[in-house]
This record gives C-alpha cells, structure tokens and sequence, in this order.
C-alpha cells in the first residue's frame, strides 16, 4: 500500500521530504494522475494538496507579491491582489482546462512538472518571477529561467518543495499581454504561447522588455534575441518585422501530433510582430504606428 | 416547454419531457459499465501492432502466474472465426499461422479477476509476426505495387450512369467547367461511453450485454462464431452512452470476445474497453478523395458532372460496400444535372477498417460537390442562393439514378426559410480570448444539400423489419421493438406515437427492453430510419390494435374511448392480444442494384446551412461566429429532439471541418486520447440557430421523415467556402486545421492592419 | 488507509488504498455509478463530482484527499421531499425538460458542475456559461440546448430566492 504523508505544516513537508526523497510530491494530481491506472502506484506520497503555507498570497516588505506554490488556478482567478501585479497570469490561469482543472491544478504542480506546455511558464518567465525552493538547508531563491532546465525537468534537489513564487514588485507597471494558441478553446493543450511585457521609458522607448514562450522549445524560454532587438527602441512597423525575424532565432519548435514546427515559428514570428505593432500604436509620445 | 396533461395522449409535434429523462439526469441509468455482474471477470485483448503479416506464435511466459487467467485463441472459436457483415472475411480472432491486415488485429484475448491483472497478463504473452509490406494510403492502394485485396486492392466498386455516353465531349463544350480535387480526412464518432459488452452463460445460452447500435447485427455475428442456433444467444442494449454509426458494427466484435472469454473462463466477463483503445480499435468515418468536374452553361444552368469517389475502407470489407453506395447516391448532390458520370470505389489498406458514421459517406460527397458550386458561384458571378435556386431539384424532377421526386421535397423552402433568417440580428459570437488581438478576415459560406431516408434502394424490403404492439394484462401496451435509444430520443418518440395512435396517455406506453429474446427484428438502427420507417410501423401496429379493441369494446359494451380499460378486459375475457407489423414499401420504388438506377431513397430530407467565420489574421484560428441550419424533417414529432439531433450533427459537422483530425503512420492512428483527438467544447461551439421545415412525407409517422443524419452533410461545405471567401484561397480539405490554412496562406503577405 | 469524509450529506469511514482513484472508489467500492469514465485524463468531465462544492475530474484525485472533504455525486443532487419523492435540482428539472440529455452518459457531470457554477455565478449569461461548462464534453447535443436548459435553471433558482 501506498505510504500517504499529510503534513499539517510546511516545516513538516521539508522534514518528509528529507526523509522519503524518493516518495511522489502530490498537489492537485492534474497532471501526475493522468495515466496513474496504468502505472504502479507510488511507493509513497506527500500530499501537500491545500498546506494553508502553501496557499498565501500576500505582500512581502518590500512590496513583492508572493503566491504560495499551493494555489490553485481558481485561487489566482479570484485574487484581486493577482490581478492587479499580474494581469497575464490570470489569463493563462483562465484559459487552463476548465473550472474542474482549474480547481485542482496549482501554480507549484506546473512549475514542478515543467512541461514545455505548461500554461503559466511563460508567464512567469516574462514577470520575472522568482521560484522559493525549501530544502532541509533551507531557503534558496531561483529566477525561473534557472529553475526550468531542459524538458520536464527543473533545478529541484530531491530534497527540496517549491514553496512560493514572487513576482517583481514593478510587476504591476508592466504592460503585459498573454496570447495562447491552443487546439481549441478550452480544455486545449497549446501550440503557441506568448507572454510579452515591458516598460516604457519617457521617450517612448521599451525597457526591461521581457518575452516568455512556450510550446516552441523543449522548455518553455526567454526569447533573448528578441528581447535584445526591442530594448532601447521605439516601437513601430520595421522593428516588430525585426523582432519577428529575431524571434526565429530564439526557439527550436517541433512537429507532434497536435501542430507542426513550420506553423509554430511562423506563428511565433505574427504574434511577435502584431505585439511590437500594438505597443506602437499604444504609444503616448509617437506616431509611428504602421 | 409544453407538458402534456397526464391523462391525455401525448401531443405530436410539442417538447414533452423525454421518458429517460429523469434517470439520466439523476445517474440511476445503467450503463453496461454501471452493471452488477457478480464474480465477473475483466477481458483485454491482445493485438497485431503490425499493419500487416503472419501470425507465426503466441507463447505465454514461463516466470507468470497464469493460474488466475484465462487466455482465449482463434482454437476456442467453436463455429466460424468471422464476424458476421456483409461479407464474412474479416476474423474474430487471427488464428496462428493467419494473416494480420492492421495493427489492431486481436490475436489473443485474456480474462483475469481485475482490469490491473488482466492488463498484466497481456504483457506476458509474447507474439512472433513475419512482418509484410503493407499498403496504409490511398495511393499506395491505388498503385496496387502491394495487393492487399484481390489484385487491386478494390473492395468495392460501384457506377452511376446517366445520359453519359459522351460525358468528357460534353463537359469540354460547356461554358463553364469547375474541376476540383476534395480530401475529407477520417472522423472519430467519440461518443462520450466508451464500448464494452457483458457476456456470460447460462448453460448452453450465450447472453450479452452492452453499449450497441443494433442488436440483431450482434446476434447474428454471435449465432455463426459460437455455432449456436439462434434461440441459444440473447443480445440485449444497455442504456448506451452515444453511438452515431460507432456502435453499429464493432460491438459484433467485442461481444464475440467477451463471449468467448465467459465461455473459457465459466463467469461473466466484462471486456470495456478505454479511451485508447477504442479509439486506436474500433471504426471511424472513411477517409475519402472525391475528384469533381462539373460543366455550367453560360447563364449557370448544370450540364454535366463527372465525379470519381474513392474511400479508405481499410482492412476489411465491413460496410464500406454500403457506405460507398451511399456515397455515390448524394455524390451529384440535389441538382437537375442531365448528364452524370459516377464513379465510386471503396479501397483496401491496413488500417482498422473505417465504418458507419453519421451521415454514411454523404458528408464526404457533398463536402465535394457543395465546393464545388461555391466555385462555380465565385467563378460566374452568381449570388450562392440564385446559383441554388436555378438548379436545384424540385417536385417532378429527377435525381442522377433516374429517381422523380414527387412527395416531400422541401428543396426551394429550406433556401427560403434559410433566407429569410438573415434577417435576424446574429446572436453573439464568443469574445476573444487573451490580452493580444490580432486582426480577423471575415467570410460566409453556404451549402445546400439532400439526404435519403431510410436504407438504400431495395433495402428495407429485403429488411422487411418488424414491430410487435401487445396488450398487457394491466391495460397497459407494450412496444416491442429492436429499435435502441442511443440518446436520439427513439422511447419517447415512439412513446408520442403509440399514445397518439391508441388514445391512451404516456403511463399506458412501456418500451419493452430491446433484447433480442423479446423483441422482433425491426432492422438497425442506423439509416436516418428509425422514426420514418420503424414509428410508422409502431403506429401501423397501434392502430391496428386499436381496431380490434374498438370491435372487442362493442361487444362487450365498454367504452371505446378509454381503449386501456378495454385491453385489460380483452386480456382478461378473451386471452393475449398483440399485433405484429411488417415493413411495405409504397408502391411505385423501384430500384435496380443491376443499373443503379430508380428510387434510392424512400423519400429524401433537404438542408440549407449558411456559415460565418473569422479567421484570425495571425494564427488562422478560425471562430464560427453564426451557423444557421434549416432543415426539412418532414414532421418534428417532438420539436426539441430533433432540435437537439440538427444541432448535435452540425457541431459534429463543425468538428469535421475545423478541428478533428485523426493523423496515421503506416497504420496506425497518432492521437488515441481525448485530449489529443479533440472534439468541440461548449465554449467552441457557436450558438446554432436551428429551423425546422416541415414538408410531410406520406408515408412516414404523422409525416415524418428522417433527421438523424442530414445536418451531418452540409456545414463543413459552408465552413470551407465561409473561409475561401474570408482569405481567397480554395479550402479542399477538411479538417481545416490552422496548420492546414497556414500552407494555403504561404504566398500571402501579412496584412498590415493594427488589431 | 482509513479516510472519513462526507458523502451526499452523509459521514462515510472508508478503509482504502489510498492512491486508488476516487471515480473507481465511488463505482467499485460505494456502488455509485453516477460518476462515469470518459477517458481517464481529466478531459471529458464525465467523471466530475463536487468537492467541498467545488467540480473536479475524479478520476484524477486519488482518494486519500477526500479525508476530511465533502463530497456531492450525482447521487446526492436531487433531494428527497417530505413524502419521499425526489425533488430535482433546477438544473436537473431544466435539463429533463429542455431536451438538455441525449445519450445521457455526459449528463451528470453536467449537471453537477452546472449546479456548482450556477450557485456561484447565478447571473452568468450564455457566453459565461459556455466558458463554465467548458470541461464537460457533450457529443450529442452541440450544446444548444443545454445552454437553453442552464439560463432556464438560473431564472428559475432566481425565482425561488426572490420568494
């Protein structure tokens, strides 16, 4: 049988997970339970589905947003609080399954699971956001781009839980834009996604330009080159067809069963280009629209 | 809605509640999963995983504990190792030494205490194939380099002549010639209830039970592999999770093994399967290429059509005969066209064989020759209704096999009714999803189509189906009949029908259990048949029962007008009372298998399906933003289930054309899972807006005509010609997948709009 | 693994494997099979009860997560009246009467998660209710008139808490 570990506190999950580095961690088991019937079971769990630690959201000193691993996509649904430092993140979170995945899913399940498709990757990627992994050593802080290292697999020791994420506190100053290319809908695993978010500085000019992408590489990435195109520029017609062309250097996409690598890059490159054109046509101080 | 008083006979044409109803919506319906069957076993079956070659051995590993497993072979098999169609070539099990024609063969089957134990056992057994070169497209069929039916590779092939002698000399004086090439790709029927079967034993009684379309097909399949006579096999339909031609014919196949499985074993077997498997194993819509000419003169009249059908009928015959039939019969679509070729041929691969869905290889020609006049329309500069209008088959025409059309022929009104729903604001298309909108180009699309009631040509003589009504001691009436309800609606309908028919309400109306032990063979149900032909027959025998009791009710001074009372005293006085119907064809159908000529159909149903699309400027998704559907039922016996049959078959349609693709590699379907092989969410579904015509036929129940499978014809036409008319580019295919529109786009430079 | 929870308004104790799938608890082991299997990966909804009033797929939850929870099946929607009868949940009675059930196997987990959702956003209009219902796959009706059926149901619950 199956040895089932609930710890009652987050200090109680780090010892279990020190003693049974070998024992499944379980959240909301949306992604782990797929298939499980015709698995063996696990030897052990650490169900940590609901830890109240796990489920905070809150402020910190200085002003940073730090949502508990344990959330769930409704939880980051209803959260003003979300809404307000990461408006993006709720529209992935909305565009996840459905309400019964939704329920169940967590923002730690997707982070620790890191598939290439996972919905809010790129989103925590173009935030900036920051991964809080608790080991028996204690705390260690992880930029989410060092986190995800290769395809379903992350910078997690065996004896660490992701505990928290922590968006940057000019999260909220960003003009952020989510797009995801799905097989339909809902309930659609993506083809394309785009997360896209920067600043502008007075002249008009981006700044701190951040793109998060998935389903076009093994992880879900930064897209640098592009990033580097847009710093420092002025948005309009020839620099989104730069960055779109740039962007092409940024992902390796490949043909599977739900979408071809022709059509991701190709798709990548407009979604690039019609966000580079819509920050010119958005802009207060140019007119260089298209 | 319109409730009916309780003691009055149900009314023909309102929104009753449906009789299976309340169980459904409160989950007490039994399933064939939701079944008890004490000490049941679970069955799992061993399959080829090769496209093609011989079944050298089947050896059982040494280091497992087989004592609590049954393992069943081709030796087991104590009558024919066939399953019984329409030709008996396809095997229940590939016995050693056989050949294997597709991945999903069943070599073995296995039966152990659970489903985990069983899957294990699977693993244990291990199969030596010498692989042979396989054929898995239609072109590798058509080459015939590797034969895998006779020497080239045709299942079946089947003609259409009229005034053709000089087809291609006519076709190059006309006017106008639009040519086209049109790919319709396989369709999985998806219903929700995945198939399985319960089979056990009662001596030397074979019973089965289980998620299936047709019993007599099973019991007819069971009779010839069990070499049993016939009152020695008992097929009975659980309540069954949707079937739409998926569970026409396989669960002939699953039910030999299940019974083949309880034999061995000595206890009941559940064999259900799951997702992957059913969709990896059982049928699908057959994959077609249909090459179209069409000739127009001058001012858009229709001279001349020259159409090659080929389907993907795969491994083995199964009903792909029939399929084709039907096929070609729609293939020159609902126009007067006086000279007409038709060739159709159903092709041979080693995929699982495709089979029966919805609409039965119409959808498949219409896609074809509806593409067509879009073209025709765009290319002579004729508005789509006009282009309809001026061609289209009316009262006193003929169709392609010679048919005159004279009863029911909703042709003109469909287009009118249609047209006048334009009129109407749309309703609300979805909103967009995500933060970063990208331009949209908008089109509409329009198809037009027909589509035969009842089986083809001769068909339901030969079937000749049957109804019983019986008069049960409590004055209550029994309907025995083989029809199934798969969620069509067919007890309530039927239920309207007979308490019409007797002047008795609801209450007084039991639907007997469809089992092949109680019930006569009615014929399948499958066909758009079951309330035209089937109703008719249960309202045949209703009245003739309500004869004979208004004749006992005067002699023995009851009152006629409570017919329930009269049948209790007929039971009691005078002994069982029942009455048995048999199908007639109206006079005047004829049909020729010979020539392909004379009546196809009974009587036809009409559409109209008017489509518009955004397609997004940057992904090309493309969002159904209105889709109406007039359809010409003949009569809606019950208004909101055949709303609920036009609207299901749309979305379906809808499906087909933009999102449901089943990918294969040398044999093998990529996407067995629903999360890869997708179907419509509510939130992709557009609102349907759905009208009813009602051009009563005859000879159907209050003049109703078939619904089932029409609307499963037309939208995906409207959805291809909607998006040619959106971005400029002929969509030939279906589904049309934005990868599919991607290709079409390449040459197209991106807009430079800003969203 | 001994869980306790409540099922249908009713405290179950239940001695399980604990990685076990709660649909295959519910249908084996407590004989509801309302609850049915779709496809087995959290698409079709089919499977769905309510948990702590909440839908989710339970054939992704493995069962030692229900201890302490309340679970709704399929079961425990319609109540039972003074004198026995059974008393449908709006959204069941609209679905009856709406031509909302077909083949009938999606139907529970519709009319649990539509129940659910409704009470939480009794003002959701079609577009809002096509988004909600989004995890229930249905292949019969195209899902006109279960949307029909569901506007009805919200009216009607709005009705009855007007009264």
């Amino acid at each position: 049988m199956t040895d089932w570990i609930r710890p009652t506190s987050l200090a109680e999950a780090v010892d279990a997970r020190r003693d049974h580095p070998d024992y499944l961690v379980l959240a909301g088991g949306t992604d782990v339970m797929v298939g499980a019937i015709d698995r063996p079971a696990p030897i052990g769990v650490i169900d940590i589905f609901g830890l109240p630690e796990l489920c905070v959201c809150e402020h910190d000193d200085e002003g940073r947003l730090r949502l508990g691993a344990g959330m769930s996509y409704a939880h980051l649904l209803g959260d003003a609080r979300v809404a307000a430092a990461a408006p993006a993140l709720v529209e992935s979170a909305r565009e996840i399954g459905a309400l019964q995945i939704q329920a169940r899913g967590t923002l730690g399940g997707n982070l620790g699971t890191c598939s290439p498709v996972g919905d809010t990757l790129p989103v925590l990627l173009a935030l900036d956001a920051e991964i809080e992994l608790r080991g028996p050593d204690g705390t260690r802080w992880l930029p989410v781009d060092d986190f995800c290292t290769g395809y379903r697999t992350t910078a997690l020791a065996a004896d660490e839980l992701i505990v928290s994420v922590r968006l940057p506190v000019d999260s909220s100053s960003r003009e952020q834009v989510w797009r995801k290319v799905g097989t339909r809908r809902a309930q659609s695993i993506s083809k394309v996604m785009l997360c896209a978010s920067t600043h502008r500085r007075d002249d008009g000019r981006l700044a701190d330009v951040r793109i998060g992408l998935g389903a076009i590489a093994a992880r879900p990435l930064r897209a640098r080159a592009t990033e580097a195109v847009l710093e420092g520029a002025l948005p309009d017609g020839p620099l989104a067809a730069r960055a779109a062309q740039a962007v092409l250097n940024d992902i390796a996409p490949i043909d599977d069963v739900r979408s071809r690598a022709d059509y991701r890059r190709a798709t990548t490159a407009r979604l690039i280009r019609r966000w580079v054109l819509h920050l010119a046509q958005t802009s207060t101080t140019t007119n260089t629209g298209s | 809605m319109s409730k009916d008083h309780e003691d009055a006979p149900m009314t023909i044409g309102g929104s009753p509640d449906r009789v299976d109803g309340v169980p459904k919506v409160t989950g007490t319906a039994l399933y064939v999963d939701d079944l008890e069957a004490p000490g049941a076993w679970h069955g799992a079956t061993l399959r080829s995983d090769v496209p093609r070659g011989r079944f050298v051995s089947l050896t059982r590993a040494a280091d497992f504990d087989w004592s609590d497993v049954v393992v069943v072979t081709a030796d087991d098999i104590a009558g024919q190792n066939v399953v019984a169609l329409i030709e008996d070539d396809q095997p229940s099990l590939v016995p050693v030494g056989g050949m294997i024609c597709h991945r999903e063969e069943a070599l073995a089957l296995v039966a152990a205490p659970t489903r985990a134990a069983a899957r294990a056992a699977l693993a244990h057994l291990t199969v030596v194939v010498d692989a042979l070169p396989a054929v898995t497209t239609l072109d590798a069929a058509l080459r015939a380099d590797v034969a895998v039916h006779n020497d080239d590779n045709v299942l079946k092939r089947l003609e259409i002549h009229r005034n053709d002698d000089d087809i291609d000399e006519i076709l190059a004086r006309c006017a106008h010639v639009i040519e086209g090439t049109y790919e319709t790709g396989a369709q999985e029927q998806m219903y929700i209830e995945p198939q399985g079967i319960l089979a056990e034993w009662r001596g030397e009684t074979c019973r089965v039970t289980g998620s299936l379309q047709c019993p007599y097909y099973v019991h007819k399949a069971l009779v010839m592999l069990l070499g049993l006579p016939d009152d020695q096999v008992v097929v009975t339909q659980a309540v069954t999770g949707g079937g739409f031609g998926g569970k026409e014919e396989y669960p002939s196949m699953i039910a030999g093994h299940a019974a083949l499985l309880a034999r061995a074993a000595g206890r009941p077997i559940k064999l259900i399967y799951d997702r992957a498997e059913d969709i990896a194993a059982t049928t699908k819509r057959h994959p077609a290429r249909v090459h179209h000419r069409l000739g127009l003169d001058a001012d858009g009249q229709l001279v001349a059509a020259d159409i090659d059908v080929l389907l993907d009928g795969g491994a083995y015959v199964t009903l792909s005969p029939v399929v084709l039939s039907r096929a070609i019969l729609h293939a020159a679509g609902p126009y007067r066209i006086p000279h007409v070729r038709i060739v159709g041929r159903a092709l041979a691969t080693n995929t699982p064989p495709h089979g029966a869905f919805r609409g039965f290889g119409a959808p498949q020609t219409t896609f074809a020759y509806e593409r067509q006049m879009q073209k025709a329309s765009r290319a002579l500069g004729i508005d789509a209704f006009e282009l309809r209008r001026k061609n289209l088959l009316r009262s006193g025409d003929s169709t392609a096999t010679g048919q005159v059309l004279t009863d029911s022929v909703g042709s003109d009104a469909v287009l009118d009714t249609l047209s006048a729903a334009l009129e109407r604001a749309a309703p609300p298309a979805a909103a967009r999803l995500g933060s970063l909108h990208s331009p949209v180009r908008r089109g509409r699309g329009l198809a037009f189509c027909f589509h035969g009631s009842g089986f083809t040509g001769s068909g339901e003589q030969r079937l000749a189906g049957r109804v019983t009504v019986a008069c049960l001691p409590s004055g209550d009436f029994e309907i025995r009949s083989s029809s199934t309800d798969i969620g069509q609606g067919m007890l309530t309908i039927f239920s309207q029908i007979a308490s019409q028919a007797l002047g008795v309400p609801a209450a007084r109306i039991v639907l007997s259990e469809p089992s092949t032990e109680r019930v006569p063979d009615s014929g399948p149900t499958v066909a758009s048949r079951t309330c035209m032909i089937v109703g008719r027959l249960v309202e045949r025998a209703c009245l003739a029962l309500a004869e004979q009791l208004r004749a006992h009710a005067a002699a023995n001074r009851l009152d006629a007008t409570d017919l329930a009372t009269v049948a209790a005293h007929r039971v009691a006085h005078a002994g069982p009372l029942a009455e048995t119907c048999e199908h007639e064809s109206p006079p005047g159908v004829e049909w020729s298998d010979e020539t392909y000529t004379g009546a196809a159909y009974p009587v036809f149903g009409w559409a109209a399906c008017l489509v518009d699309v955004a397609v997004d400027e940057d992904t090309r998704e493309v969002v159904v933003e209105r889709c109406i559907h007039a359809v010409d039922v003949g009569r809606a016996i019950h208004r909101r289930i055949v709303e609920g049959q036009i609207e299901g078959g749309t979305l379906q349609a809808l499906g087909w054309a933009l999102w449901e693709a089943v990918p294969y590699d040398d044999g093998r379907v990529l996407n067995p899972s629903m999360t890869d092989c997708i179907i419509p969410t509510s939130a992709d579904a557009p609102e349907l807006e759905t009208l009813l015509v009602e051009m009563p036929f005859a000879h159907g129940p209050h003049g109703a005509k078939g619904v089932g499978e029409i609307p499963m014809d037309g939208p995906a036409a409207a959805v291809a010609g909607a998006i040619e008319d959106a971005l400029g580019v002929a969509c030939d295919v279906v589904p049309l997948l934005p990868e599919v529109l991607d290709v079409l786009l390449v040459d197209q430079p991106p807009q430079e709009t800003l969203a | 693994m001994k869980l306790r929870f409540r099922l249908n308004d009713e405290d179950k104790e239940l001695d399980v494997e604990p990685f076990r799938r709660l649909l295959d608890v519910l249908r084996e082991d407590l004989h509801l099979t309302g609850s049915k299997e779709g496809c087995g990966e959290g698409e079709c909804g089919a499977c769905t009860v309510l948990i702590d009033g909440a839908p989710v797929n339970s054939c992704l939850v493995p069962v030692a997560q229900l201890d302490g929870h309340d679970i709704r099946t399929i079961e425990g929607l319609a109540r039972q009246g003074t004198d026995g009868e059974v008393l449908l949940d709006e959204v069941q009675q609209a679905l009856v009467s709406f031509g909302g059930t077909q083949c009938g196997i999606c139907t529970p987990g519709i009319a649990l998660c539509a129940s659910a959702a409704l009470t939480r956003e009794p003002n959701a209009d079609r577009a809002r209710l096509r988004e909600l219902l989004a995890g229930n796959l249905c292949r019969c009706t195209g899902y006109q008139l279960i949307i029909d059926a569901l506007v009805d149901a919200a009216s009607t619950r709005r009705g009855n808490s007007k009264r």
